[in-house]
C-alpha cells in the first residue's frame, strides 16, 4: 500500500539523519520532520508524526507542540507548492502590497488557503532575507525577487505547467 | 585527501590555488565569475550562467572557466558577472540577463571589448 | 588667519561626496583616526598654505572626510573631478600635488595609491561605483571573491591560517586577550563585548561545552548573515573552530533558518571539505583539539534568534525563550555552559587574529571598533550590502554609498534595528553610525538592517507594519508582549483607516512602555520602539491622521483618494483599461471619472496616465 511504503521512507530519513548527526538526542527533531514534510506534500500526517515520535523517543504532545508551534510546518495538507509572500516592511516599500494582491487575484485564495487544484498554498511570511531584491516570493524551495504584477503571472503560469507535467 | 598538518603545507595549498583565483599560469584564458548567492539567483542569475555556457559552447570556447561564488553585495543591478581575462584587471557587469551574457560573451570574450554601459566596476572588488 | 581658524572652516565644509564630485576641484582630505595620528592636519595646513600662494584658494574646495579605509596607506587625498587617489603624504608633497596636478593637470605618480594586494597604482578612483569606495571589508573579505564552495580558494585567501596560528602558537587565554583587546563587540544586535563572553564561558567549569552560530537572521532588512554564509561559509567555520578552542568546548552548532536553503548548502558542503583536510574533527592539525561541528535548522520562528529560544529550538523544542540568569556561558544547551555568537561577529575572527587586534582597533570610533555590515533596503539607489568602518555618517551611507534617493525624491528617515529599533530622520543625517550614538536618539544599531523611506513614505504605515511583525512573531509567553502588541496594532489600525481619536498617541506612548517594561525577551522589550520612534519624530504625522483624517505622504488607502483633472485629462482611456476593478468611466476624448465606491486605490492608473492628469487627494 502506498501509506507503508512512505511510511518506510519516513522510517529510512530518521534512520539516515540519526547516522548523519546527532551530537546529543533529541536535537535531531528539527531537521527530521523537514525531510519527512518534503516526503508527504508539503505537510505531516498523523501517522508520520507518530513513527517520529517513537523512533526518536519523545512523547507526541511534543511534536505536536513543535509542529503547532513553527509556522514552516503544517499538520494539513497543504499544495504542492506552498507560495510564501514576505510582508515584511523593505518589501512592502518597494511595491509588495501590489504583488500581495496580484496574488490573491490569481489564485483565488486568502493567505492559508489552497488553491482548487491543490497545487498552491499561499501564506504570508517574515523577512527572507533578499530585501535588496524585493518585492520577493518563495516558491517551496525556490526564490523570486524584482517581482512586477506580470512576472507574478508568469511564474504562477511556469508552475501550472510544471503541475500539469507532473514535476 | 592528505590531511593539513603544519604551515607549510597550508602555504602549498595556498600558493597553488592563489595562482588560480588571480588568473595567473593557468591554461585558461580568463574567467567568468557568476554571483550566485540567493539574492542573484532571486533575480535571475540561475539563467544568466545557463546563457553564458552555452554561448561559449556554441561559439565553441574551451579556454574560459565558468565558475560561481557568492554575492559582491550590490543587490540593486544583480545579476552580476565578473569577466577576469588574464593579465587584465577584472571587469564587473551588472543588470547581466540572458541576452546581456550572451553579448558580453560575444563582445568581451570573443572580440575583447569590455560591454561599457553594463560595466559596473573594474578591478577587484 | 591662524591654524585654528582653518581648521574650524574645514570641519564646517559640507561633507557629501556626491556633491564634492560636481565641484570643479576638490580635494578629499582624510580626517580617520588613522590618517589623523599619521599626520593629516599638518598635510591640511600645507595644502592650504600652497593653496593660498598659487591663490587657488577660492576655486579649489578642502573637503575633510571620513576614513576611506585604507588606513595603512594614510594621510590618504583623493583630487578631484579627476578622482586621482595620493597615499602616504606629507606636508612637503602638497607643493608638488598644486603645483604639477592642480595647474599643469599632470598626476604626480610617486604619490599615487598602490592598492596592497594587486601592487598596482591606482590612478582613478572614478571607474568605480561609489557604491564600493568606502567599503572597508573585513568579516566580507571574500564575499563575491571566492568561489564559496571550495575550500582551497578560502586557503588561498588566508583561509584557516588563523585556526592554524591558534591551535599551534597561542594559548586560549592568549586567544581571548586578543580579542579583548581588539573591542570586538557582537553584530547580532546588542554589542556585548564578544572577548569578554568567550571568557565567562570559558571560566564557567565543565568539561563539555558547546559553541553556537546565530544564522536565524529574520530582522526585516537584513540580509548580512546569509550572504556571509552563501559567500563564504568557511569564515564562520574557522572562526568557530577557534572560539571551540578558546573557551574549551569540542562541539558546536550553527542554528540557520530553513528559509536559507542555499547557505545551509554550502555550509554542509564546506564542512565536509574542512573534515577532508582534517581542519575539522578529531585532532585537527595534530594539536590534540577536536571540534565537530552540526547544522540545526528552524522552521519560522522569528522568536529563535533570541539566544536563548535558539537553545530551545535546538534541543528539539518550541522556541521559547527561558529567563535570564542563568545566561547560556552558565547553562545553554543541555544545560551545558554554551557561547553563542552572530555569523558576521564570528565572519570578523580569523582576520583579528591574524592582522593582531592592534590593526582591529585603528578602524572604528573609541567605543567601537571594527566595521559593521550594514543592508541597504527600501527606497534608496544602490540597494545592497556595504561593510563600512563604525562611525561613518549617514550621510556618507545615503548619498555616497547608496546613491541617494531614486526618482529624485527627498530622504525622509531610516529604519536602524528593524522591528527592535527606530527611525533616524532627516535631521540626523550627520550623525555617526555607531552603538552608543543611535541609543542616544531611540533607535539602535540592531543587526545592521537598514530600511530607507523616502517622501512617499508614512511614518504610521511604517509604525503599523514593523509592530505587525512583532505581532505575529510573539511567542505567545508573557501576555503584555501577546496582548499588548495586538492592542497597539489595532490602535494604528484604526488611526490609518480614519477612526483615529484624540489620545491615541498617548495611549500607544503608555502601552508601548509598560509592554517594554514588563516582557521577558528582547522581542518584547522592544517591539514598541518603532511606534515610539516614529511618534517621537513624526507625530505631526500621526496627529494629521487622527484630526484632519489626513494621510500626509498619501498612502493609507482609506484616507486618499484618487482623483482625475478633467482640464488635463485628454481621454486617451489608458487609465479606465488598467484599472482592475472597473472604476474609471467616460468616452474617448472625453474627460474620465473615477467612482470611489469602486475604487481600491491600487495606483495602476496613475502609473499608466501619461498627463498627469491623475492624482491622491488626501483627506478624502
Ligand atoms: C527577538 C530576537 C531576535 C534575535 N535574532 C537574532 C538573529 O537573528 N541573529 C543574531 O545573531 N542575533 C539575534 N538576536 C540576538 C541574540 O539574542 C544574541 O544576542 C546574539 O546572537 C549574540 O551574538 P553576538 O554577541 O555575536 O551579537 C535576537 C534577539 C532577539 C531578542
Ligand atoms: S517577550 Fe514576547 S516573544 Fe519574548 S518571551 Fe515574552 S511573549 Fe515570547
Ligand atoms: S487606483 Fe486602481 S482601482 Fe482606483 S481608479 Fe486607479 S486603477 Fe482603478
Ligand atoms: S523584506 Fe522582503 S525579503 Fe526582506
Ligand atoms: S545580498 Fe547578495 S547581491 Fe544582494
Ligand atoms: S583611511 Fe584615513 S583614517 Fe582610515
Amino acid at each position: 500500500m502506498v501509506v507503508d511504503q512512505t511510511l518506510e521512507k519516513v522510517r529510512e530519513i530518521i534512520e539516515a539523519v540519526e547516522k548523519e548527526q546527532s551530537l546529543e538526542e533529541g536535537d535531531i527533531l528539527l531537521n527530521c520532520l523537514h525531510r519527512v514534510q518534503d516526503v508527504y506534500q508539503n505537510f505531516v500526517p498523523s501517522e508520520a508524526a507518530e513513527l517520529v515520535a517513537e523512533r526518536l523517543k519523545v512523547p507526541l504532545s511534543k511534536v505536536y507542540e513543535v509542529l503547532t508551534f513553527y509556522t514552516m510546518f503544517s499538520t494539513k495538507l497543504r499544495g504542492k507548492y506552498v507560495i510564501r509572500v514576505c510582508n515584511s516592511l523593505p518589501c512592502h516599500v518597494t511595491g509588495g502590497s501590489q504583488i500581495i494582491d496580484a496574488l490573491f487575484k490569481e489564485l483565488k485564495v486568502g493567505f492559508g488557503g489552497t488553491t482548487e487544484d491543490g497545487l498552491f498554498t499561499l501564506e504570508k511570511t517574515g523577512c527572507l532575507g533578499l530585501c535588496g531584491v524585493g518585492p520577493v516570493i518563495m516558491i517551496n524551495d525556490e526564490f523570486y525577487g524584482n517581482l512586477t504584477v506580470d512576472r507574478v503571472a508568469e511564474i504562477l503560469a511556469d508552475y501550472r505547467a510544471r503541475g500539469e507535467a507532473g514535476v | 585527501m592528505a590531511k593539513v598538518k603544519s604551515l607549510e603545507e597550508l602555504m602549498k595549498i595556498k600558493e597553488k590555488s592563489l595562482k588560480d583565483l588571480q588568473m595567473r599560469d593557468t591554461e585558461k584564458k580568463g574567467k567568468i565569475v557568476v554571483a550566485m548567492g540567493t539574492c542573484g539567483i532571486a533575480a535571475g542569475a540561475k539563467d544568466t550562467l545557463q546563457a553564458i555556457v552555452r554561448e561559449l559552447a556554441d561559439n565553441k570556447v574551451d579556454d574560459m572557466s565558468v565558475v560561481q561564488s557568492g554575492c559582491m553585495g550590490l543587490c540593486e543591478v544583480e545579476p552580476t558577472v565578473e569577466v577576469h581575462m588574464e593579465g587584465q584587471a577584472p571587469i564587473i557587469y551588472g543588470h547581466v540577463t540572458p541576452e546581456q551574457a550572451r553579448r558580453i560573451v560575444q563582445q568581451h570574450i570573443l572580440s575583447g571589448k569590455v560591454v561599457s554601459d553594463l560595466m559596473v566596476k573594474k578591478g577587484e572588488i | 588667519m591662524s591654524a585654528t581658524d582653518k581648521t574650524s572652516i574645514a570641519s564646517e565644509a559640507p561633507a557629501p561626496r556626491v556633491e564634492a564630485r560636481a565641484a570643479t576641484n576638490t580635494i578629499l582630505l582624510c580626517a580617520g583616526g588613522a590618517c589623523i595620528s599619521s599626520g593629516e592636519e599638518s598635510c591640511l595646513q600645507a595644502l592650504r598654505a600652497t593653496l593660498e600662494k598659487y591663490a587657488l584658494q577660492d576655486v579649489v574646495k578642502v573637503v575633510e572626510t571620513g576614513c576611506m579605509g585604507m588606513c595603512d596607506a594614510g594621510p590618504l587625498m583623493i583630487l578631484y573631478p579627476e578622482g586621482v587617489f595620493y597615499q602616504k603624504l606629507k606636508p612637503s608633497d602638497m607643493e608638488q600635488i598644486v603645483s604639477e596636478h592642480l595647474l599643469k593637470g599632470r598626476i604626480v605618480e610617486s604619490k599615487l595609491f598602490v592598492d596592497p594586494s594587486t601592487k598596482v597604482k591606482i590612478t582613478s578612483a572614478y571607474d568605480d561605483h561609489p557604491f564600493f569606495t568606502k567599503q572597508v571589508k573585513i568579516a566580507t573579505r571574500n564575499m563575491g571573491v571566492i568561489d564559496p564552495m571550495s575550500i582551497e580558494e578560502y586557503i588561498a585567501r588566508d583561509g584557516y591560517f588563523a585556526l592554524r596560528k591558534v591551535l599551534q602558537e597561542m594559548t586560549p587565554e592568549q586567544v581571548i586577550d586578543t580579542l579583548k583587546k581588539s573591542g570586538l563587540r557582537g553584530r547580532g544586535g546588542a554589542g556585548f563585548p564578544t572577548g569578554l563572553k568567550w571568557e565567562l564561558t570559558r571560566k564557567v567549569p565543565g568539561k563539555e561545552k558547546f559553541v553556537l552560530c546565530n544564522a536565524d537572521e529574520g530582522d526585516p532588512g537584513a540580509f548580512m548573515d546569509r550572504s556571509i554564509l552563501e559567500g563564504d561559509p568557511h569564515s564562520v567555520l574557522e572562526a568557530m573552530a577557534i572560539a571551540g578552542y578558546a573557551v574549551g568546548a569540542q562541539k558546536g552548532y550553527v542554528y540557520i533558518r530553513a528559509e536559507y536553503p542555499l547557505a545551509i548548502e554550502r555550509l554542509t558542503e564546506g564542512i565536509k571539505q574542512a573534515k577532508e583536510y582534517g581542519l575539522f574533527g578529531e585532532n585537527i592539525m595534530g594539536s590534540g583539539f577536536s571540534f565537530d561541528l552540526e547544522i540545526r535548522m528552524g522552521a519560522g520562528a522569528f522568536v529563535c534568534g533570541e539566544e536563548t529560544a535558539l537553545i530551545e529550538s535546538v534541543e528539539g523544542k518550541r522556541g521559547q525563550p527561558r529567563v535570564k540568569p542563568p545566561f547560556p556561558a552558565q547553562k545553554g544547551v543541555w544545560n551545558k555552559p554554551t557561547l553563542n555568537n552572530n555569523v558576521e561577529t564570528y565572519a570578523n575572527i580569523p582576520p583579528i587574529i591574524l592582522n593582531g587586534p592592534e590593526w582591529f582597533t585603528r578602524i572604528g570610533t573609541e567605543k567601537s571598533k571594527g566595521t559593521k555590515v550594514f543592508c541597504l533596503a527600501g527606497k534608496i539607489k544602490n540597494t545592497g550590502l556595504v561593510e563600512v568602518p563604525i562611525g561613518i555618517t549617514l550621510r556618507e551611507v545615503v548619498y555616497d554609498i547608496g546613491g541617494g534617493i531614486p526618482n529624485n525624491k527627498s530622504f525622509k528617515a531610516v529604519q536602524t534595528g528593524g522591528p527592535s529599533g527606530g527611525c533616524i530622520p532627516a535631521e540626523h543625517l550627520d550623525m555617526p553610525i555607531d552603538y552608543e550614538t543611535l541609543k542616544t536618539i531611540g533607535t539602535m544599531m540592531g543587526s545592521g538592517g537598514m530600511v530607507f523611506m523616502d517622501e512617499d513614505t508614512c511614518m504610521v504605515d511604517v509604525a503599523k507594519f514593523f509592530l505587525q511583525f512583532s505581532v505575529d512573531e510573539s511567542c505567545g509567553k508573557c501576555t503584555p508582549c501577546r496582548e499588548g502588541n495586538r492592542v497597539m496594532y489595532e490602535i494604528l489600525e484604526r488611526i490609518t483607516n480614519g477612526e483615529g481619536e484624540e489620545g491615541d498617541i498617548e495611549r500607544l506612548e503608555t502601552l508601548g512602555q509598560s509592554i517594554i517594561d514588563s516582557s521577558l525577551c528582547g522581542l518584547g522589550q522592544t517591539s514598541p520602539q518603532p511606534v515610539l520612534s516614529t511618534i517621537r519624530f513624526f507625530r505631526d504625522e500621526y496627529e494629521a491622521h487622527i484630526r484632519e483624517k489626513r494621510c500626509p505622504a498619501k498612502v493609507c488607502r482609506s484616507l486618499i483618494r484618487y482623483h482625475i483633472d478633467e482640464s488635463k485629462c485628454v481621454g486617451c482611456t489608458a487609465c479606465a483599461r488598467v484599472c482592475p476593478v472597473a472604476a474609471i468611466s467616460g468616452s474617448l476624448r472625453k474627460p474620465h471619472r473615477i467612482d470611489p465606491e469602486i475604487c481600491t486605490r491600487c495606483g495602476s492608473c496613475i502609473e499608466v496616465c501619461r498627463f498627469g492628469a491623475i492624482s491622491k487627494i488626501t483627506p478624502i
